[in-house]
C-alpha cells in the first residue's frame, strides 16, 4: 500500500522525521518497504518565464531565451520546439541537481547558456502525475505560479511511503487505517472527520431504486446513493496527483473520486449509469445458468452459478467486487449515477476473480473481508467529493440493505493472563491506554473489551495479547529460556544417528557431499536407458509444474548424480568423488501419499577409480554401520550399468538378506549420453534397508594368547568362478581353527591355461588354548583343498 | 707403587682426551685394562707389599680402574653420539615439501549449518522430528488455520499433486503430525526439504530447506520465544549477535513476528549485505495459534506454545558469504571442497 505522506497528514500529525517514522511503524507491525521521494534528487529547479525568444545565430534548431527566474534574468539556449515568449516553465539553474546529473553553465554553438528548461521526464515525473504535460518538450504551466518558486513546492512533490500490509489487516489498506496506526504508534491523536453531504438534489432516493439481496451469505451489506445532473470531466489536479502518487491512473472525475475514496477509506465503490439499469432495481444474487456479461475490459464472460453478481431487474450488470459490466458503464453522456458501497464474502470474490483472471485494487480489498460498518462513511465521502467537485447533485437519503447487522464481539479483559502469556509485567493502566488508542471499547467495571468494527481480526485472547505486545514493543519483552518448565532430554533417533554415521563414513572415504533437487524431467529415464515399461517411470507428477523439465518427483537419483558428474567433467575437473543422502518417491496404489525412500547415492570418476574403489567405500560403510551380513552379486542385465562390472548388494541383520541397491560402472552408452567420462562409477543404496540391518552393539573379544599359523593356498579354477564362492567354500571346510581367509593374488597368463585363473589366498589358523602343531593345520588344508577340487574343479598350483 | 698408579691414571686420562675413534679407544682399553695391560701388570706386583699396605694399594688400584672405565665409557658415548650425529646429517629432508594426504570428503555447507542448528537445539532438550515431503493439503494448510481460499495461500506458490495433496511449502505439517501423535510437553525441531514454485535465480530455488521449531507446554510465554531465538542467533552468528522482532502476521501463530539479526557483515552499522539497514531478516516466529492447538487435540486454555521457522539456504549463504544460491545445488567440486 502506497501512502503519500501529505495525504496521511490530513488525518494525523506525523511529528517525527521520516527515518524515525519508518522505524516506529515497522516495530508496531506496519512494515515499511520503502520510501519514494518524488522530489528525489531534484534541487535548484525553479519557476521561470520566457521574456524574450530569439533564433540562435548559428543553429537552426536552437533558440536563445531570456528567462526571468524572479531574482534575475538568465540567458538560456534551448532546442525545445514547443516554447514561445511568455511561457512559464520549470528552469534548472546552474548547479541544479537532476536525476540525469548536474547542470553547468555551457556554450551552445558559441552562445552562452545558464541553465536548462525541463521536461517532466527530466524531472523524473510522469504524465499520470502531471496530466497536462506534453508528450515531448518542455513542461509549460497553465497557471501562474510565482517566478523563482521551488518546483518541489509548486508540483507538490511528496514522499510516498510503501507499507507491507499483512492479510489480517485489510483495514490498513487505506490512508485512514494507516493514519490510525500511525496515531497509535506515535501517541498522537487521530484526526477523525465525518463527511458532510448537502444532498442538493433533494427528493428521496427510495423513489429511484429498490435493492434486494438474494444471497445474504455472500453479500453482507449493500448501500447506495443516487446522483443527478452528473457532469463528467477531468478531476482537479490535486486529486490526480494524489492518485498518481499512490499508484493509480487518473481517468475522469467520477472514476477518480471512487478510486480516491477507496484509497482513503479502504472501501471500493462502483458507479452505475442509473439510466442503463432496467426496472430501477438492484438485485444481488448468484448468476443463473447460462448468464453472460461483457465486462468493462470488453470481454464476454460466462458466469458460473456460484459467482455473485449485481443485477438489475433483468440481467447482471456487474460481477460483485470484481468488475463492472459494459451494459451499465458510466460514459461521457451519463447523466445519473447509482453509487454502490457494499461488502461481500471475501472468499467468494477471491474465487471469482481468480477464475476470471481479474485481480484489481478493489477485488484485492474485498477478498480480505471488509468492514460492513464502513460502507456508509465511504459512500458519504464519495457524495461529499462529488458535491465539492461539482460533478453532480446528490439525491437525499441512502438505500441500506443490511440483512444481518454486525454484532460486536465482547472479549474478556484479563491483564494478568495477558502478562502471563507474554512473560511481561505491563500495568493494567498501560493496557487500557493501548486498547483505547486502538479504539477498543474498554469496560473497566466488567473487565471486557470490544474491538472496533474494522478490526475483524480480533477474535481470541491471543489477538489481544498481540495488540498489547506490539505497542509495548516486542523487543521490550524480557527473554527467558523456558524457565520453570520441566526439562526434556533432547537427542537424535536411531535413524538420525545412522544418517550421521553414513555421512561421516562417506567423508572418511574421501567423498564430498552433494545436494540435488528432487524434481526432475520425465526425460531423465531415457538418459539412463530405462525401458519404456520400467516401473521407475511411474512417477508422482506435479499438476501445475513450472515446465515439463521440472514436473515429476524422482524415482531414481542416478540421472541427477550423472548430471553433477558431467558438470564437473565439462569443467575439466579431473577427479570427482561425491555422495548424496536424499529421497526418491514411489507412487503407492490406493494411497494419496507416495512412499518416500531415503537413498544413498555415490558417484565417482577419475584416476585410480574403479569398481573396487566404489565397493571399498560401501564395505567401509557396512563395517561402520555394524552390518554383519552382506553379499555382492553380479548384476548383468541392468540397462544403466556395464553388464560385467555391476553388483547388487544384499544385506541382512539376521536370517534373510534383502536387496539394498546397486553399484557399478555406468554403461558406456549411458556415460556418453550424459557427457560423463567413459569410466564412471555410481551406486544407489536404500538407506532404510541399511539401517534395518545395522547394529551399534559391540562385544570385546579376548586378544589371542597363542600364535597363529599361516598357510598360503593357490588354486587354478575356471575364469567364471566367483572369488566370494571360493572363500565361502574355504570357510565351510576350514574347521574350528580357521581364523581368517584373505585373497592376495589373482593371476592370469603364462603357466595358467586359457580360460582359467590362479587365485591365491592366505589362511590363518589359531587355537585359543594352545599353540597349533603342523598336523592340526595339515588336515584342515587337505579338507579345504578337497572341497575346492570337488565343487569348483580347482587344481592346486 | 702408589706413585706408579697415580702416574698410570694421569697418563691414561691424558691419552683418552686425544682419542678420535672407537678403534683407538679399544686399543687404549687393552693398553691399560687388558690382561697384559699396564694396570694389570702393576697389580701383579701386589704380592710384594706388606699386609698393611696391601688393602690401601688395592683400594687405590680399584679406584684407578673405575676412573679409567668411566673415562672410557664417557668417551665411547661421545664417539657414538658423533657417529649418529654424522649419520643424521646425511638424512636431512625438506620439511616444507607438502605432506602426503588421503583427503577426507567435505560436508555440504547446508548440512554443516543444519548440524550446528541441531546441536544448539538438542542442547536445549529438543528432539528432531521428520515427516513426508509430499503432504496432505490438510496438514500443510488447513490444520494450520489456512482454509481453502484463504488469502495466505496466495503468498505460497504451491505445487499440487492432486486436489488434496501438495508438495509441502514449509515443514509445519511435521509439527501438526507431531502434535497429533504426542502429548505435551513437546520440544522439537523439524528440518527438511520444502517446495514453492519460484523461478531459479541467485536467491530463489523451487526446492529449498527449512528448519522449524515447536514448543508446547503449560505456561510457555512469549518471553520464552524471545529467549530461545536469542540463544539460537548467538549460537549461529556469535555471542555479540542481537535480534529484533517486528510484529507480523502468520495464520498459524498469534502474536506473530518477523525476526532480524544484527548484520553479520557490519554488526549493525550498515553494509551491502543488510542493504544499509544493519539488520537481516532471518526467520518468522510466534505463539502457536489457538485454532492450531485445538485442531491437534491440545487445549489452548491449558497449554501454550511457540513456533519458529527459517530457511537454511539463507543462513548458509549469509554465514559463508555465498552470493548465488545455485552454487549450493550445482555441486562443483571446487565449491564443495571449500567447506
Ligand atoms: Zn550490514
Amino acid at each position: 500500500m502506497k501512502a503519500p505522506l501529505k495525504w496521511l497528514k490530513d488525518y494525523v500529525d506525523i511529528n517525527v522525521d521520516i527515518k524515525e517514522y519508518i522505524s516506529a511503524m515497522t516495530l508496531s507491525g506496519s512494515k515499511v518497504e520503502g520510501v519514494e521521494d518524488m522530489a528525489g534528487d531534484i534541487e535548484k529547479v525553479v519557476v521561470g518565464k520566457i521574456v524574450e525568444l530569439k533564433p540562435h545565430p548559428d543553429a537552426d534548431k536552437l533558440v536563445v531565451c531570456k528567462v526571468d527566474v524572479g531574482s534575475e534574468v538568465l540567458q538560456i539556449v534551448t532546442g525545445a520546439p514547443n516554447v514561445k515568449e511568455g511561457d512559464i516553465i520549470p528552469v534548472a539553474l546552474v548547479g541544479a541537481k537532476l536525476p540525469g546529473g548536474q547542470i553547468k553553465a555551457a556554450k551552445l554553438r558559441g552562445v552562452e547558456s545558464f541553465g536548462m528548461m525541463c521536461s517532466i521526464a527530466e524531472l523524473n515525473l510522469t504524465k499520470d502525475y502531471l496530466p497536462d504535460a506534453p508528450e515531448h518538450g518542455v513542461y509549460i504551466f497553465n497557471d501562474n505560479p510565482p517566478l523563482g518558486a521551488d518546483i518541489r513546492d509548486v508540483f507538490d512533490l511528496d514522499r510516498v511511503v510503501e507499507f507491507e500490509i499483512t492479510s489480517n489487516r485489510p483495514d490498513c489498506l487505506c490512508i485512514i487505517g494507516l493514519a490510525r496506526e500511525s496515531a497509535a504508534t506515535l501517541g498522537v491523536p487521530f484526526k477523525k472527520r465525518e463527511p458532510v453531504v448537502k444532498e442538493e438534489a433533494g427528493e428521496d432516493v427510495n423513489s429511484y431504486a429498490k435493492i434486494e439481496i438474494l444471497n445474504p451469505e455472500l453479500c453482507y451489506r449493500y448501500t447506495a446513493r443516487v446522483v443527478k445532473d452528473v457532469k463528467i470531466g477531468p478531476s482537479p489536479v490535486w486529486m490526480q496527483r494524489r492518485l498518481a502518487a499512490a499508484g493509480m491512473r487518473p481517468i475522469n472525475n467520477i472514476v477518480d473520486i471512487t478510486n480516491y475514496v477507496m484509497l482513503e477509506y479502504g472501501q471500493p465503490l462502483h458507479a452505475f449509469d442509473y439510466e442503463k439499469l432496467q426496472g430501477a432495481k438492484i438485485v444481488v444474487r448468484t448468476a443463473r445458468e447460462g448468464e453472460v456479461i461483457k465486462t468493462l475490459d470488453g470481454q464476454d464472460r460466462k458466469l458460473d452459478t456460484d459467482m455473485l453478481c449485481i443485477c438489475d431487474a433483468e440481467r447482471p450488470v456487474c460481477v460483485a467486487g470484481v468488475m463492472g459490466g459494459e451494459n451499465s458503464e458510466v460514459t461521457e453522456s451519463t447523466k445519473m449515477l447509482l453509487l454502490e458501497s457494499a461488502t461481500f464474502n471475501g472468499a467468494s470474490v477471491r474465487v471469482t476473480s481468480k477464475k476470471m483472471g481479474l485481480r484489481s485494487e478493489s477485488s484485492m480489498r474485498f477478498e480480505k473481508g471488509l468492514d460492513t460498518e464502513n460502507t456508509i462513511a465511504a459512500l458519504n465521502r464519495c457524495a461529499e467529493l462529488i458535491e465539492q467537485l461539482g460533478a453532480g447533485k446528490v439525491v437525499k437519503g441512502i438505500i441500506d440493505c443490511y440483512p444481518r447487522p454486525y454484532e460486536k464481539p465482547v472479549l474478556k479483559f484479563e491483564p494478568d493472563r495477558i502478562n502471563a502469556f507474554l512473560g511481561t509485567e505491563i500495568s493494567t493502566e498501560k493496557m487500557v491506554e493501548i486498547f483505547e488508542t486502538l479504539e477498543f471499547e474498554v469496560d473497566k467495571k466488567n473487565m471486557t473489551l470490544t474491538p472496533p468494527s474494522f478490526r475483524r481480526d480480533i477474535e481470541h485472547f491471543q489477538d489481544l495479547c498481540e495488540e498489547v505486545a506490539r505497542f509495548y514493543d516486542y523487543n521490550n519483552i524480557k527473554p527467558s529460556l523456558l524457565s520453570g518448565k520441566e526439562s526434556k532430554q533432547g537427542g537424535k533417533t536411531y535413524k538420525q544417528r545412522m544418517e550421521d554415521v553414513i555421512r561421516n563414513t562417506m567423508m572418511g572415504c574421501g567423498l564430498n557431499e552433494a545436494y540435488t533437487l528432487s524434481i526432475v524431467s520425465p526425460k531423465v529415464f531415457d538418459q539412463i536407458n530405462l525401458p519404456a515399461d520400467d516401473p521407475l517411470r511411474n512417477t508422482v507428477t506435479i499438476l501445475n509444474p513450472m515446465g515439463e523439465d521440472f514436473s515429476v518427483l524422482r524415482t531414481t537419483t542416478i540421472p541427477d548424480m550423472l548430471r553433477v558428474l558431467s558438470i564437473n567433467n565439462n569443467r575439466k575437473i579431473p577427479e570427482v568423488r561425491l555422495f548424496e543422502l536424499s529421497y526418491v518417491y514411489y507412487p503407492v496404489e490406493g494411497s494419496q501419499l507416495p512412499d518416500e525412500r531415503e537413498v544413498l547415492t555415490i558417484g565417482m570418476y577419475g584416476r585410480n577409480t574403479d569398481f573396487f574403489e566404489l565397493k571399498g567405500c560401501i564395505e567401509e560403510l557396512l563395517a561402520a554401520m555394524g552390518i554383519g551380513k552382506a553379499e555382492f552379486k553380479a548384476e548383468t542385465n541392468n540397462p544403466t550399468f556395464h553388464p560385467g562390472r555391476t553388483a547388487r548388494l544384499y544385506v541382512g541383520a539376521k536370517g534373510e538378506l534383502k536387496d539394498c541397491g546397486i553399484l557399478g560402472e555406468i554403461h558406456p552408452e549411458v556415460a556418453e549420453k550424459n557427457e560423463c567420462p567413459k569410466r564412471t562409477y555410481v551406486a544407489m543404496l536404500d538407506v532404510a534397508t541399511l539401517i534395518e540391518a545395522s547394529s551399534t552393539e559391540k562385544q570385546y573379544k579376548q586378544l589371542p594368547k597363542f600364535p597363529a599359523v599361516t598357510r598360503d593356498l593357490a588354486v587354478v579354477v575356471d575364469d567364471g568362478i566367483y572369488v566370494a564362492d571360493l572363500i565361502s567354500a574355504i570357510n565351510q571346510k576350514g574347521g574350528e581353527f580357521l581364523e581368517d581367509v584373505s585373497l592376495f593374488d589373482i593371476y592370469k597368463g603364462e603357466q595358467v591355461p586359457e580360460g582359467k585363473k590362479s587365485v591365491a589366498f592366505s589362511l590363518s589358523f589359531r587355537a585359543s588354548d594352545r599353540t597349533l602343531v603342523d598336523e592340526d593345520v595339515n588336515t584342515a588344508m587337505a579338507r579345504i583343498l578337497k572341497n575346492l577340487e570337488k565343487n569348483f574343479g580347482a587344481q592346486l598350483r | 707403587m702408589k706413585q706408579q698408579l697415580q702416574e698410570i691414571q694421569k697418563q691414561a686420562l691424558a691419552s683418552l682426551s686425544e682419542i678420535r675413534d672407537v678403534r683407538e679407544l679399544e686399543a687404549l682399553k687393552v693398553e691399560y685394562l687388558g690382561k697384559k695391560g699396564k694396570l694389570t701388570q702393576i697389580l701383579k706386583g701386589m704380592g710384594a707389599l706388606s699386609a698393611e699396605e696391601r688393602p690401601v694399594i688395592g683400594q687405590m688400584a680399584n679406584d684407578v680402574r673405575i676412573a679409567l672405565e668411566e673415562g672410557i665409557a664417557d668417551v665411547r658415548a661421545r664417539l657414538e653420539r658423533e657417529i649418529l650425529n654424522n649419520k643424521l646429517k646425511t638424512e636431512v629432508i625438506d620439511v616444507t615439501i607438502p605432506g602426503r594426504t588421503k583427503p577426507l570428503g567435505k560436508k555440504h555447507p547446508l548440512t554443516s549449518v543444519l548440524d550446528e542448528i541441531k546441536d544448539i537445539f538438542i542442547g536445549m532438550g529438543y528432539e528432531i522430528a521428520e515427516g513426508p515431503e509430499v503432504e496432505l493439503d490438510y496438514n500443510n494448510f488447513e490444520a494450520l488455520n489456512i482454509p481453502k481460499n484463504h488469502p495466505a495461500r496466495d503468498t505460497q506458490d504451491t505445487f499440487y499433486i492432486s486436489e488434496n495433496v501438495v508438495l509441502r511449502t514449509h515443514t509445519s505439517p511435521v509439527q501438526i503430525r507431531h502434535m497429533q501423535s504426542h502429548n505435551p510437553p513437546i520440544r522439537i525441531i523439524c528440518p527438511g526439504r520444502v517446495y514453492r514454485s519460484d523461478t531459479v535465480d541467485a536467491t530463489h530455488s523451487p526446492v529449498f530447506h527449512q528448519v522449524e521449531g515447536l514448543v508446547v507446554d503449560k505456561g510457555v510465554t512469549m518471553g520464552d520465544l524471545v529467549g530461545t531465538l536469542q540463544a539460537f542467533a548467538k549460537g549461529i552468528f556469535g555471542e555479540n549477535t542481537r535480534i529484533r522482532l517486528r510484529p507480523h502476521h502468520f495464520p498459524f501463530t498469534e502474536p506473530s513476528a518477523e525476526v532480524d539479526v544484527s548484520c553479520w557483515g557490519c554488526g549493525g552499522s550498515g553494509c551491502r549485505i543488510c542493504k544499509g539497514e544493519g539488520w537481516v531478516e532471518i526467520l518468522g516466529a510466534g505463539m502457536v495459534h489457538p485454532n492450531v492447538l485445538r485442531e491437534c487435540g491440545i487445549d489452548p486454555d491449558v497449554y501454550s506454545g511457540f513456533a519458529f521457522g527459517l530457511g537454511i539456504e539463507r543462513i548458509t549463504m549469509g554465514k559463508y558469504g555465498i552470493d548465488d544460491m545455485r552454487l549450493l545445488f550445482e555441486n562443483d567440486m571446487r565449491f564443495l571442497k571449500q567447506f
